[in-house]
């Protein structure tokens, strides 16, 4: 569809049938640029206040111990050290419940450990001192009594009848009786009959398949700056996707009024859902309320691997049924999801994604959250998708292959549309699945020779996409140019988009337009920067805000000429009179009306605050060849495309650098990335040397295709872009490398060793 | 543990700082000359984000002590663009998207420059082998690859 037939479909838009976009889909330089080729830009760890103390924090060695006891006082009388806090510095008043009800407390027993600790990693208490090189001394002088427990580390294993129990009572009440109480909720979704739809079939396919923990591997490990005095009155500097979630975090766990914390977001250097929650920030503010000092706390890259959430590791099975036609007429999954030793994992979104890009009369699908001693999973990029897909689609892929029908067609066949009913219950509204597998099958990609020792895979990915509680403001200055404030912290150039669409809307270049991520005092409240919801959420409301700094310019130009406001109307930069009948008069531009707003009746804002619900969700098809080498097991990425849906690409280059980061991500995931956990239940891997994910040298250049059906719940057509990249590639990589190799992969990471053992047991 | 005195040059500037022996390079520059453009990502070497020079070559600052400054020349991001203007990587990464959260760059742009000078025209695989000790998670390198090569291209044409 080309760009100029998109109609908005809701609320009273100014851009009408057939209006051709200005400055939406051009590719500007970012905003923020300069500060950040210039060292300028202020991360995490780049701020300093007077009077600060370092703080360190000291950490379980064990995967499952009892802490029988803390004694701090050889570090308290080491000179430089000015607090030492532990859990008792913590809110009592914070209880555990079953399930995701209990989600504060778990983020506090997380933050730091209770009267266990849980994983290799776990928070036992925490100092504070004039300089990092004496904190960490001072670690070394608190002596920790440790009772050591019998610990479980894999998802199935801590599911069996002798797996040691984690925290008895942690099960909600989704879960069937007679399980392990590890096994903390339970999920099932699906519709039709699945026997049915078997017995119909004229090939079944039921395989298994796991996948390992990876990190989000942001390159900045987390770090802030805490200050809380005795007056109850708060301020935080932190790296964070979201700061009004941690200001309220934070004020429960410190048993502070939300509002007395204030909390700024710094750049984010990475964060791909491992910044939406907190770990370190209310740890410097109980050691600066003790020390009533300002404290910095930086993690090291060996604690951001050990007590920052990895995604959940997964075991999986998946039977599919298929007739010789490639009609797919039964699909079943079973999700198994360990998510560290709290509930959580995402295994309702792994199970709700799995089938999702298919338009299936029987499906079932089922997920259990498994606790184990590992770090508490955190949400990374498309939580739960990813692994589904792998999972999925290489049973697909197994059925063409022998079935003899081409992969790209079955998906065609099969694929859902508008008006499908979803695997996991609504029926879509309107979705570009089919619009991305005809771009693929149309790329030269997909049609060019292989050479030998390579493999080609494809697979498509679903993401929900999220909308979320937002705020945004807009301030006209006396020049006419415009400053907004939004609070989702700029992961990846939302500056730029966000001054491209208020561009739209105002009829300003985008260059007169100053985008700031505000702090939690400075703005309504406002959802962390994920759900892929940036672009679509504070978009949607920076367009709304503009909008409604424009009905009040009319309104000005109106009074000044004597007309009634409708008989105004705005384009590009100026009030106009809507038509003959309204008068003869000369345009007004926006900066002849701001510059007399103090006496025309004030200072000219807009602003909008909702909750928007209409974000369009999103699927992407990939392609990729990759070569194997059968003396090695290693394998090479050779070529790799990217076609995904974007609704409307408000700045281009972006949502490609979206797709491409999606890619390379997935395939870490794919090939190398893996948490490796020893017998003795700790982490064997904490460091990049040892956790290798991708660099320059392993990875193509990644080509990608836009494509723009145009999500009707946003003015200018926007779906999220940033999460449903990481969704196909596991599974194309694997399809890639099964074809290579000769052999079905059903376990990730297919690391060199993975594929030699397979390629050995296919050669017998 | 008393503190060393050190006397080195940065960005073509003369600076003296007090150290503990244990700091390492890129805590000095961090927290005692706020050059807060080199960052840490790792600490070990892995990830390149605290690339600077010394003496004109590559390091991660991370592994070097701020005592082995003394004497020497250094060279950070804050040092690559000449006055007001941009250097051309520093161009090129915003005109291509070659950064996303920005965090890796600083760290990448030293690199880059340090390969431009030893080789003005490297290939594209050059290129990526030359900054596979710079960890970048958002872009896939892919327009990393092309902004460096596009900026080589450039300052080529001036040269």
């Amino acid at each position: 569809m080309a760009l100029d037939e998109y109609k908005p479909q809701k609320g009273g838009d100014q851009l009408e049938q057939g209006h051709a976009f200005k400055y939406v889909g051009t590719r500007p330089d970012r905003p923020d640029g300069t500060d950040k080729v210039t060292g300028r830009a202020r991360f995490g760890a780049d701020i300093t206040a007077p009077g600060m103390l370092h703080g360190a924090i000291l950490r379980s060695p064990h995967a499952h111990a009892r802490i029988v006891n803390i004694d701090t006082s050889k570090a308290e009388a080491l000179d430089g050290v000015k607090a030492v806090v532990t859990r008792a510095d913590f809110s009592a008043a914070i209880q555990p419940a079953p399930g995701m009800a209990g989600e504060m407390w778990n983020v506090l027993e997380n933050v730091m450990a209770g009267d266990t600790a849980l994983y290799d990693g776990h928070a036992i208490a925490a100092v504070a001192a004039t300089s990092a090189l004496t904190a960490r001394d001072a670690l070394k002088l608190i002596k920790v009594t440790y009772e050591v427990l019998p610990h479980v580390t894999d998802v199935d294993a801590a599911m069996a009848a002798d797996a040691p129990v984690i925290r008895d009572g942690t099960a909600d009440k989704s879960v069937p009786p007679g399980l392990h109480p590890n096994v903390v909720r339970y999920h099932q979704s699906g519709h039709g009959d699945v026997e049915a739809g078997f017995a119909e079939a004229d090939l079944v396919i039921e395989d298994s398949f796991t996948t390992e923990a990876t990190h989000q591997g942001y390159i900045e490990p987390h770090a802030c700056l805490g200050t809380l005095g005795g007056d109850g009155k708060g301020e935080l500097w932190c790296c964070t996707q979201g700061h009004w979630n941690v200001q309220k975090i934070c004020a429960a766990l410190l048993d502070m009024e939300t509002s007395q914390l204030r909390v700024t977001a710094s750049e984010i250097g990475g964060g791909f859902g491992g910044k939406t929650t907190v770990f370190i920030e209310p740890v410097a503010l109980a050691l600066s309320r003790k020390a009533n000092r300002p404290v910095k706390l930086v993690m090291s890259r060996s604690e951001v691997f050990r007590a920052t959430g990895p995604t959940a590791s997964t075991s999986m099975d998946i039977k599919i049924g298929m007739r010789k036609d490639g009609t797919i007429t039964a699909a079943q999954g079973v999700f198994r999801a360990q998510g560290g030793a709290f509930p959580g994992a995402p295994m309702e979104f792994t199970a709700m994604c799995a089938f999702a890009p298919y338009n299936l009369a029987n499906v079932h699908q089922v997920g259990y959250d498994v606790m184990t001693n590992r770090p508490k999973q955190a949400a990374y990029r498309a939580p739960g998708s990813p692994m589904a897909a792998f999972a999925v689609e290489s049973v697909i892929d197994e059925l063409c292959n022998q079935l003899g029908l081409d992969p790209l067609e079955v998906r065609l066949k099969n694929a859902s549309r508008e008006g499908t009913r979803a695997s996991y219950g609504p029926k879509f509204q309107r979705i570009g699945l089919v619009e991305t597998i005809e771009a693929a099958m149309a790329h030269p990609h997909y049609s060019a020779p292989l050479a030998p020792g390579q493999g080609r895979g494809i697979s498509c990915g679903f993401w929900f996409n999220h909308g979320g509680e937002t705020s945004v403001t807009l301030a006209l200055s006396e020049d006419g140019s415009a400053q907004i404030m939004v609070g989702t912290p700029d992961i990846g150039g939302s500056r730029a988009s966000m001054a491209l669409m208020a561009a739209e809307v105002l009829g300003i270049p985008y260059e007169n337009i100053r985008v700031t991520v505000a702090d939690t005092a400075s703005l309504g409240y406002n959802e962390v920067s994920h759900g892929s919801r940036v672009t679509y959420a504070s978009g949607l409301a920076t367009i709304k805000a503009a909008e409604a700094a424009v009905r009040e310019l009319c309104k000005r130009a109106a009074a000044k000429w004597g007309i009634e406001e409708e008989a105004v109307y705005w384009e590009d930069g100026y009030a106009k009179p809507s038509g003959p009948n309204a008068g003869d008069f000369e345009p007004l531009h926006i900066s002849k009306i701001t510059r007399s707003m103090g006496a025309t009746g004030g200072p000219i804002n807009g602003h909008f605050e909702a909750t928007p619900e209409g974000a369009g969700v999103s699927f992407a098809t990939h392609i990729v060849d990759a070569e194997v080498d059968p003396e090695t097991g290693s394998t090479k990425v050779v070529r790799y495309t990217v076609v995904q849906d974007a609704g409307k690409a408000i700045h281009p280059t972006y949502v490609e650098g979206q797709f491409q980061g999606g890619a390379a991500q997935g395939i870490g995931w794919a090939l190398n990335e893996e948490y490796i956990y020893g017998t003795d239940g700790r982490l064997q891997n904490a460091g990049f040397l040892d956790y290798r994910i991708p660099v320059a040298s392993d990875l193509p250049m990644i080509d990608t295709v836009i494509v723009e059906v145009p999500n009707p719940g946003h003015p200018y057509g926007v779906r999220g872009v940033g999460e449903t990249s990481i969704c196909p590639p596991l599974a194309a990589i694997a399809n890639a490398v099964s074809a290579a190799a000769g052999v079905r992969m059903r376990n990730l990471p297919m690391s060199p060793p993975r594929i030699f053992e397979a390629l050995e047991a296919k050669n017998g | 543990m008393s503190k060393i005195h050190v006397s080195t040059t940065i960005n073509g500037d003369a600076a003296e700082f007090l150290c503990d022996p244990r700091e390492t390079l890129l805590d000095v520059l961090r927290d005692r000359l706020g050059l807060t453009g080199a960052k840490e990502g790792c600490g070990t070497g892995d990830c390149g984000a605290c690339s600077v020079t010394l003496d004109g070559r590559l390091v991660c600052s991370c592994l070097v002590l701020g005592a082995e400054a003394e004497g020497r020349e250094i060279a950070t991001v804050e040092g690559i663009a000449p006055g007001e203007t941009l250097h051309p990587l520093q161009r090129k990464f915003i005109e291509h998207a070659a950064l996303q959260c920005g965090i890796c760059t600083p760290g990448i742009l030293v690199a880059a420059k340090a390969l431009l000078e030893k080789n003005p025209d490297p290939t594209e695989t050059e290129v990526r082998y030359w900054l596979a000790g710079n960890l970048c998670r958002c872009t896939g390198y892919d327009k990393i690859i092309r902004a460096v090569m596009d900026a080589a291209a450039e300052m080529r044409e001036v040269a």
